[in-house]
């Protein structure tokens, strides 16, 4: 996957077949900014004008719906995304110093991204597995009742991945 | 051939988590090279509840349970149990070791006492196979009400059901549906509330996961009950298995005949459509949900009008969540008088419960309502963790409180919470032990308000935000004695002149605590000390001379260089200099450093 920050022109018609399947679906808005961020990671602000000019409503809207929801995004996410449940039954066994190892180890804060883009790290609420609270996940993978101890190692574990592939 | 052996594995979300689909790969593969692919059927089903002993199977017909099966367990149980008729014991559930049986799951301690309604399915069919509902009674009470039954008989059965919302309020349920029911207008809706906010609940995702097709049956039923056609099931976009599990089951609706035109050919249309929601708490209030749904920016409105005249897009609107739905179609097969007689006088019915945080069996349990709270805690729960101490269960999430021991005994009913300082709420229900601070957990559910009020009236906005600083201060060992009181003055004021219900209950956890815990605020503003260990800046932290070994790692690592001393001999801390990172104590080996 290269840099798709600026995005391409390829991804551009695909938002547009993405804008023209909702066009006419009543409250279409929030589909569409859903898929467009799954093909772009993120809503940058050329996004969010193309949108609004296919769909024909103001950009203050799509900006307004864009920044209310925590699942859109304005900047862009690392390569492997961590995400740290500061759902309740996770904080009540210490998710919260988890977060800050996590934090501490990265150098970056909640909803930031370290400079190579390797990672991000997201608190998250609740995904639903409480029964191996603490949690975190990164990207797809769950590492469930989890000690600060742990941690290094499964940020290790990727920066190895990370390497290996460079 | 005969399948003479059925493998349930459970697919929800926590046992995906671990490695379940693997787990089921593993089963067809070692079936594969035994032979014995033709004979067993492996089974996907939904949650089976006890998350905590995940990943579960259970193998038919002995009902043998296996708990925290891994995936490189499944080789001996597919050569010992299936091939052999050898129980593999070390993986059974609970004490069904010592007693040398394999025991059902209705046997286990953690089953036994519940009551399976609204999850009847969960962890008994595979979600993702139409026919498999449909041998479970699956739409034989949408058939029944078309093709018998008229709207308003519909509407009189639910509210003779006694049913309530299952989503936090409890308003009843057959009394919304009659609202919208009476309405003239072209159009209604009908909507379900899969948008599970409430950290720590997960029951609405696990009925999605396990059982998705009761819930379109039911959202089918309503659509008959108030003249509606169209249905939208906002669910949350952060459960990916229950959106596609949903989606698949409506499909196979369609293909049925059981949703869409001409419904079991009674000239009844009923569609729906799946709408995402994108992570906004307040968007499971009814009217902002609904605003969501029409692609705008998730704010509440004033109400009246209700949704039930005036809701989605303006026409009449009745919303009800996930686990309310699922209690309908069992209403209708068994008879309102049946689900009448189960609970309590005023709350009919069960109640499904996502029990977790400081307990020894986190999962889900639905029991009738009435069952006294210590029953679920230590019956089915199995008690506190590592000998520790019960000291409170929290349960409505963000708008509920925080009910301690004194009050363990109550039964667990709508009303009987609500005066207790707590409410139903979705069915989160987090234990805490002695090692939690109260004041924290307040703080915790005040941040949570903070970040997710939708900013448009003015007590939630400000007011939530001025609580917060309030307990902010106060964990950190700045906090007065008046500030108590005007906690209690602000969270008032807020509940009574909020907008809607986000705001209202916000306060409700900082108001339980303050009722129960009020000498842990004391402590906290008074002495300045937190009882519990957790408020970083006031702990203080020393060395234990009697276990420290003299390592100098804790020296060593320490930022500030506020530990000395000679090696091999007890080390010292030097409170002037020490920041409270609590380096020195996740570096020592002996355990020789404690912070309280």
């Amino acid at each position: 996957m290269g840099c798709s920050c600026c995005g391409t022109d390829k991804m551009a018609q695909e938002l547009d077949r993405i804008i023209a399947k909702h066009k006419d679906t009543r409250g279409g808005l929030i589909p569409v900014l859903h898929e467009a961020q799954e093909l772009y990671g993120y809503l940058p602000m050329s996004v969010q004008k193309q949108v609004a000019e296919g769909l024909g409503v103001a950009l203050a809207d799509v900006y307004g719906v864009v920044t209310f929801y925590t699942q859109f995004s304005l900047n862009p996410k690392g390569k492997y995304k961590v995400s740290v449940c500061l759902g309740t039954a996770c904080y009540v066994k210490g998710s919260g110093p988890i977060f800050d190892k996590i934090s501490s180890i990265l150098k970056i804060k909640n909803g930031e991204c370290t400079p190579d883009m390797t990672f991000s790290l997201d608190a998250c609420r609740c995904i639903g597995a409480c029964g191996l609270a603490p949690v975190i996940m990164v990207n797809e993978d769950v590492y469930g009742r989890l000690t600060v101890d742990e941690i290094p190692a499964i940020l290790d574990k990727y920066r190895k991945m990370e390497a290996g592939i460079a | 051939m005969i399948i003479r052996a059925h493998i349930l594995v459970c697919g929800g979300t926590g046992c995906v988590a671990s490695k379940s689909n693997e787990i089921m790969a593993q089963f067809e593969k070692h079936a594969l090279a035994n032979g014995i692919e033709k004979e067993i059927k492996v089974v996907k089903t939904g949650c089976f509840g006890l998350c905590e002993k995940g990943p579960i199977v259970v193998i038919y017909p002995e009902g043998a349970t296996y708990s925290k099966v891994s995936p490189d367990d499944v080789k001996e149980i597919v050569e010992e149990h299936l091939l052999k008729g050898r129980i593999v014991k070390r993986l059974l559930l609970g004490d069904a070791e010592a007693q040398d049986v394999a025991r059902s799951l209705d046997n286990v301690g953690f089953f036994s006492r519940q009551l399976r309604i609204a999850l009847r399915n969960c962890g008994v069919i595979n979600p993702e196979v139409i026919d498999e509902y449909i041998a479970r009674d699956g739409y034989a009470a949408l058939a029944k009400v078309l093709t018998k039954m008229t709207p308003q008989e519909v509407i009189a059965e639910m509210k003779k059901s006694g049913l309530r919302g299952r989503g936090g309020a409890g308003f009843p349920t057959g009394m919304k549906w009659e609202f919208a029911a009476v309405q003239k207008a072209d159009q209604k809706y009908v909507c379900c509330n899969a948008d599970e906010g409430d950290p720590g609940a997960f029951m609405d995702r696990s009925v999605l996961e396990g059982d998705p097709h009761s819930v379109i049956e039911a959202m089918a039923i309503a659509g008959y009950a108030i003249g509606s056609n169209q249905g939208y099931v906002y669910v949350r976009a952060e459960y990916p298995i229950a959106v596609q599990r949903l989606r698949l089951a409506m499909d196979q609706a369609r293909e049925y005949g059981l949703l869409g035109r001409n419904i079991l050919e009674t000239g009844f249309d009923f569609d729906l459509e799946i709408r995402l929601g994108a992570g906004a708490f307040v968007c499971g209030e009814e009217t902002a949900l609904m605003t969501s749904i029409e692609g705008k920016r998730g704010e509440p409105r004033p109400r009246p009008p209700f949704p039930a005249v005036k809701g989605l897009w303006d026409k009449p609107t009745i919303l009800n969540n996930v686990e309310t739905y699922a209690n309908v179609p069992v209403i209708f097969n068994k008879g309102a008088e049946w689900f009448a007689s189960i609970g309590t006088e005023k709350s009919k019915g069960t109640k499904v419960f996502a029990v977790g945080g400081k307990i020894n069996n986190t999962g889900l349990v639905e029991i009738p309502m009435g069952t006294p709270l210590r029953e679920v805690i230590y019956d089915i729960g199995g008690g506190i963790p590592n000998g520790k101490k019960f000291k409170a269960v929290q349960t409505g999430g963000p708008s509920g409180g925080c009910i301690p021991m004194e009050h363990i005994d109550i039964p667990i009913e709508y009303e009987s919470l609500v005066a207790i300082g707590s409410m139903m709420g979705s069915g989160g229900m987090i234990v805490m032990d002695e090692d939690n601070c109260m004041v924290d957990i307040a703080k915790f559910f005040l941040e949570f308000t903070v970040d997710e009020s939708c900013g448009k009236c003015p007590p939630c906005r400000i007011g939530t935000k001025r609580m917060h600083e309030i307990l902010e201060r106060i964990t950190q060992g700045k906090g007065e004695l008046a500030d108590l009181e005007k906690l209690e003055t602000l969270a008032n004021s807020i509940k009574q002149s909020a907008l809607c219900g986000l705001g209202q209950t916000a306060p409700n956890p900082v108001l339980s605590t303050l009722r129960y815990f009020r000498e842990e605020y004391l402590a906290h503003v008074v002495d300045k000390k937190c009882p519990a260990g957790v408020c970083k800046s006031m702990m203080t932290y020393t060395i234990i001379a009697d276990k420290c070994k003299g390592c100098s790692l804790c020296a060593k690592k320490c930022p500030t260089s506020a530990i000395s001393g000679e090696i091999k001999k007890p080390y010292l801390i030097d409170q002037s200099k020490c920041i409270k990172c609590g380096v020195c104590m996740d570096s020592c080996k002996f355990a020789a450093i404690t912070n309280r």
